[in-house]
């Protein structure tokens, strides 16, 4: 009897409606009126003056109020409704579907990935594609290069970083000022800003090794900042705030992207456009994205890399199993930074020009935000979260119909961090642990079984 | 009489600050037997086991453990004069655990551990913990993760290797069905038995239990007897235990050692410590020639 009596109602409690939508309006008038309901105007004689926006302010919070009331009255009955006619089979059917899933997105997101150009151009014509290619795809797979090395040392190893930024700032000074004072060529220093970086990254671990948790995090947001500081008062190496710029660009296996006859369109007897240097660049930065992905999954299966999600789990125990956790640590501040300096100096080629500027805790804040939204561990869920949000946020600046409803001066990209934060905690009430937040298994013997989230520890440092 | 011992803590003292947890302890574990560690709560015991593993640093006393030829232990005077923490030969070795820190206890001396609270891997597998704990085999294997990541046979087959053994040890403690759930899915006798069987996995000559029967039925607690018999027969592993359950203590240990505030009380086979008027006295709290009066006064 008492079971019945705590299922759910299915009715639409009307007085609690109204109750909820006038807090909901409550709350906005108070948050909003200071945003939105006062202006500041220059007036005829040039000063300063405060004008009121009533009716703005109005719509408004008359939109939260029936935003407020649209969830009352048709999401939450909608939701027990499907909770209440759920048939017995549907789990186990979205379970099939969940596995199908798992298993094709893999194939097919590396397929567009590779497609992804031919497509663009095929779309767009070749006067078009140079946007899309460099503005999307170069730039989210960067960026997904960066969350799967972050993803080493945070998602595995279980040791918040902060300063992620300043292995990508090493990588690309030491790619900008290697190639411009010795002239080396790019895949060259490639490697040599990965070590580098990596490096940098053992010379980080050292003093915070014995720090846990919130103190790590706070010592590696000041090294972040330290690298920073660096790059813009060592003027004479790095030349400040001015950056460095006119970085030579890769080649061709030595064949330059220019418009001279031994220039690659010419070598190959096309007509010269700057495409064909994007779209070398994109498959480069696919294969450093790649590289990096393969060498994680590798790592995961070797001793090292269980020993790195053991430390997330469990550091004592680690020691006790003679795991040297030191070591165990470095390698991964190591790794990490190694695919990192990569990245950075990947960045530095395709610029062609990099200051202090694009190296702020912003972007380490970015990074990590990929990381966590996307699932810690979870390969597909870091890359899914950087399309998303790098992705998201170069929409936005495609999105100029806008202007025709709000007026010529609303800028869309504006609003980057409200809908950047808006998103933020949407992900963190729907999927506290990230999109994908589930372990998988580095051996098995008969099946393998997803290890739910619940039992995986987030690691303390 | 040294010939055969395992473990020899001599002198041994921990200071916390002004807190002495361990006064001058002196015992022996020898080689092949399960010596007990008992004591009431608070008594010292688990700082004897950190001491041991390396986990702290004793302020005084040395810890010698001894592998291999027993002629060695002749050698434990110059060692100790030199400032090596070991001496290892084709035939045995020799290991001054102060000196050690946590991880080369397990790693050269091969001592292992296991907790009081159960510290396993739980978003791993039970089949991934004890790979886990192969991690120093199989480290060299893949040398140093270059060879793994080349995809070398050589590593490949050390897994293999690893994985049957990992076999053999979730046969034995009945968990084989379960080897590719998550750890902390497991009930927690389950949880108990894998983290000896992870400790096991790593090779050890001494076996260190903290509370091995903390929490278990009486059912458990007699399967985990005659687990712990039976590492002892088949791996010739010598074992160390601490624990409260004395239904365990006095069925399967050879020796034990009683411990109260830090100093050694009494020290002999399960009988003779039974009938010790002085270990009485400390589990009941009282003054040893009150004892009497104690067990005698009926229960009002």
């Amino acid at each position: 009897m008492t079971l019945q009596a705590s299922a759910p109602k299915t009715g639409v409690n009307v007085a609690r409606a109204i109750r909820d939508a006038t807090i909901a309006g409550l709350i906005a008038f108070g948050i909003l009126l200071p945003l939105i309901g006062f202006e500041t105007v220059q007036n005829m004689r040039n000063e300063l003056a405060l004008e009121t926006r009533p009716w703005l302010l109005a719509i408004f919070v008359g939109l939260v109020v029936l935003a407020s009331l649209f969830i009352s009255f048709v999401v939450r009955p909608w939701n027990q409704h499907r909770r209440a006619v759920r048939p017995a089979g549907a789990s186990l059917k979205g379970a099939a579907l969940r596995a199908a899933f798992a298993k094709w997105f893999t194939p097919f997101a590396l397929g567009v990935a590779v497609f992804y150009p031919v497509l663009v151009i095929w779309i767009t014509g070749f006067s078009g594609a140079v946007k899309w290619i460099d503005n999307f795809g170069i730039q989210i797979l960067i960026y997904v290069m960066l969350g799967w090395g972050l993803n080493i040392v945070v998602g595995l190893a279980g040791l918040l970083d902060l300063g992620y930024v300043a292995f990508y700032a090493v990588g690309a000074y030491s790619y900008a000022l290697l190639a411009k004072t010795f002239g080396l060529s790019f895949w060259i220093l490639l490697p040599l800003a990965g070590i580098l970086s990596a490096f940098w990254g053992v010379l980080l671990g050292f003093p915070v090794l014995r720090l846990r948790g919130d103190y790590l995090a706070i010592v590696t947001l000041a090294f972040g900042e330290i690298i920073r500081l660096v790059l813009i008062n060592w003027v004479d190496v790095t030349s400040g705030y001015a950056g460095i710029s006119s970085i030579p660009r890769p080649t061709f296996f030595g064949i330059p992207f220019t418009a001279n006859e031994d220039g690659f369109a010419a070598v190959f007897g096309l007509e010269f456009t700057p495409l064909y240097r994007t779209i070398f660049l994109y498959y480069v930065i696919l294969a450093l994205a790649l590289l990096t992905a393969f060498v994680t999954v590798r790592l995961r299966r070797l001793p090292i890399g269980r020993a790195w999600e053991a430390l997330r789990e469990d550091e004592i125990a680690c020691r006790s199993l003679g795991i040297n956790t030191t070591n165990t640590k470095l390698t991964a501040f190591g790794i990490g930074a190694l695919f990192g300096g990569f990245a950075g100096s990947f960045f530095a080629a395709r610029q062609g020009f990099i200051s202090p500027e694009s190296f702020t805790f912003t972007e380490s804040a970015m990074i990590l935000s990929i990381v966590v939204l996307g699932g810690m561990g979870s390969q597909i869920g870091v890359a899914i979260a950087a399309l998303a949000m790098i992705g998201g946020t170069e929409m936005l600046r495609e999105l100029d119909f806008l202007k025709q409803i709000f007026g010529a001066g609303f800028d869309p990209t504006q609003y980057r961090m409200l809908l950047f934060g808006l998103a933020m905690v949407l992900i963190m009430i729907w999927k506290p642990r990230g999109l994908i937040s589930t372990r998988e298994p580095t051996a098995f013997l008969k099946e393998r079984k997803t290890v739910a989230a619940k039992f995986v520890e987030e690691g303390r440092g | 009489m040294s010939a055969t011992d395992v473990l020899q803590v001599e002198h041994l003292t921990m200071r916390f600050g002004g807190l002495v947890a361990i006064q001058d302890l002196s015992f022996r574990a020898r080689h092949g037997d399960i010596t007990a560690l008992i004591g009431p709560n608070g008594a010292g015991k688990t700082t004897v086991f950190n001491c041991i593993t390396g986990f702290y640093k004793p302020t005084e006393g040395r810890i010698a453990l001894h592998h291999g030829d027993p002629a060695m232990w002749d050698e434990l005077g110059a060692l100790t004069d030199s400032s090596l923490r070991k001496r290892v030969r084709a035939d045995g070795g020799l290991f001054l655990l102060e000196r050690m820190p946590d991880y080369l206890v397990t790693k050269d001396a091969r001592v292992a551990r296991t907790f009081q609270n159960i510290r396993l891997f739980k978003g791993m597998t039970v089949l991934e913990n004890l790979l886990v704990s192969q991690h120093n085999p199989l480290m060299r294997a893949s040398g140093l993760t270059v060879l793994g990541i080349l995809g070398f046979g050589v590593y490949r087959h050390a897994e293999n290797r690893a994985t049957e053994k990992a076999i053999q040890w979730l046969e034995k403690i009945n968990l084989i069905d379960r080897a590719d759930d998550p750890a902390g899915d497991l009930p927690y006798g389950d949880q108990r038995r894998l983290e000896i069987a992870r400790a096991m996995c790593t090779d050890p000559v001494l076996l260190c239990l903290d509370e091995p029967a903390a929490g278990l039925n009486p059912r458990e607690s007699g399967e985990l007897s005659e687990l712990l018999l039976s590492i002892r027969q088949e791996t010739k592993t010598s074992i160390l235990l601490i624990e409260h359950d004395m239904s365990v203590v006095m069925e399967i240990s050879d020796h034990v050692v009683v411990l109260d505030y830090g100093v050694k009380i009494s020290e002999g086979t399960s009988a003779e410590i039974r009938d010790d008027p002085n270990v009485i006295a400390a589990y009941l709290g009282v003054e040893q020639d009150e004892v009497e009066s104690v067990i005698t006064e009926p229960v009002s």
